[in-house]
């Protein structure tokens, strides 16, 4: 059995402190830090979203590696945007060094643009305990 | 690969269950969800086709609870099992720490049920896992046809074909009637976590 990715509980507390501070707070719903295994290492939201975070995070780890892999067929190495467009919330994926993505689950309060934004920040700083 | 979580003393683990097309992988998990949804909090997910087959996989998490003051999270998967998924099973194998190897027992399955192991090393070894290494059952599914008169392969002949140098646990079993499912699971968790339990003692240590 592998463990490709092993912090300990500082590093963690860490991350989940800028991943609220960076978002929650800016008025993301939930969002999700999880391997490209689908496991999730941090979950946090703002308390009002109920969502199935472990369904979420296989099939977001799912989604994010079948696009990975059109993206290879269609002669790039990645895509820069992964973002689905809801009605009232909008989903946007995005890698973290390697082994990682970052979902964020927004409502309409929330502009894409802001939101990638506040994501380069809060990944940058995560990067950085990595 | 497991992920621990020493913050919230988590571990999830990841099995997969692996076999050719319409083998029963997703009736192994629909059966263990059906006996279990009254104990579970979240459901089964399926990503299928009109037609009723996989597309991209089932997925169902299990509490089994805890070990070595971890709690214990199996997230069980299993891949679409027809041919033209190659990459998809790949996908999903990503990060496996155990896999369930759904045989199909018709005789006319015998020659899939080789390719498809096969196919199971071959996508491990991508992910540099070796199928001799790894934790490993396999089950031989579909045992409850004999009463319709099915031609089925003997389990000792499946055991030559599939498992003579694999030497892993089996089951004969029944997806359908729910024989041996259960058993099937519980000794693929039960040697996963048993490595598992290794690096637990060296982090608290």
């Amino acid at each position: 059995m592998d463990y490709t990715v092993e912090l300990d509980e500082k590093q963690f507390e860490t991350m989940e402190n800028i991943l609220a501070k960076e978002l929650i707070e800016v008025g993301v719903q939930s969002l999700l830090l999880i391997d490209l295994a689908g496991n999730i290492l941090i979950s946090l939201n703002d308390g009002k979203a109920r969502h199935d975070v472990y369904s979420l995070a296989a099939l977001a780890a799912g989604n994010f590696g079948a696009v990975s892999e059109i993206a290879k067929i269609i002669g790039e190495t990645d895509f820069s945007l992964l973002f689905h467009k809801g009605e009232k919330e909008s989903i946007h994926f995005s890698r973290v060094a390697d082994d990682l993505l970052l979902i964020t689950v927004f409502g309409k309060e929330v502009s894409l643009g802001f939101l990638r934004l506040k994501v380069a920040e809060a990944i940058k700083k995560i990067t950085a305990l990595l | 690969m497991a992920l621990i979580n020493p913050k919230t003393k988590e571990v999830q683990v990841k099995l997969v269950y692996y076999g050719p097309g319409r083998g029963g992988k997703t009736t192994n998990l629909e059966y263990i969800y059906n006996k279990y949804q009254d104990r579970m909090t979240t459901k089964l997910t399926t990503v299928k086709t009109y037609g009723d087959r996989t597309l991209f996989f089932d997925f169902l998490p299990l509490d089994i609870g805890m070990i070595g003051g971890y709690n214990i999270k199996m997230q069980l998967y299993t891949v679409p099992g027809q041919v033209k998924y190659q990459a998809t099973r790949r996908l999903v194998l990503r990060g496996v720490d155990g896999v369930v190897f759904v045989a199909d027992s018709m005789a006319l399955r015998e020659k899939m049920n080789v390719l498809s192991l096969k196919d199971l090393q071959e996508n491990l070894a991508t992910f540099d896992k070796n199928i001799f290494k790894i934790p490993l059952v396999i089950q031989y599914n579909k045992r409850d046809l004999a009463k319709e008169k099915i031609p089925l392969l003997p389990t000792e002949k499946l055991e030559n074909i599939l498992n003579k140098q694999l030497k892993a646990p089996s089951f004969a079993a029944s997806a359908l009637t729910g024989e041996n499912v259960v058993e099937t699971m519980k000794k693929a968790i039960s040697l996963t976590v048993s490595s598992l339990q290794q690096k637990l003692a060296i982090k608290q240590g």
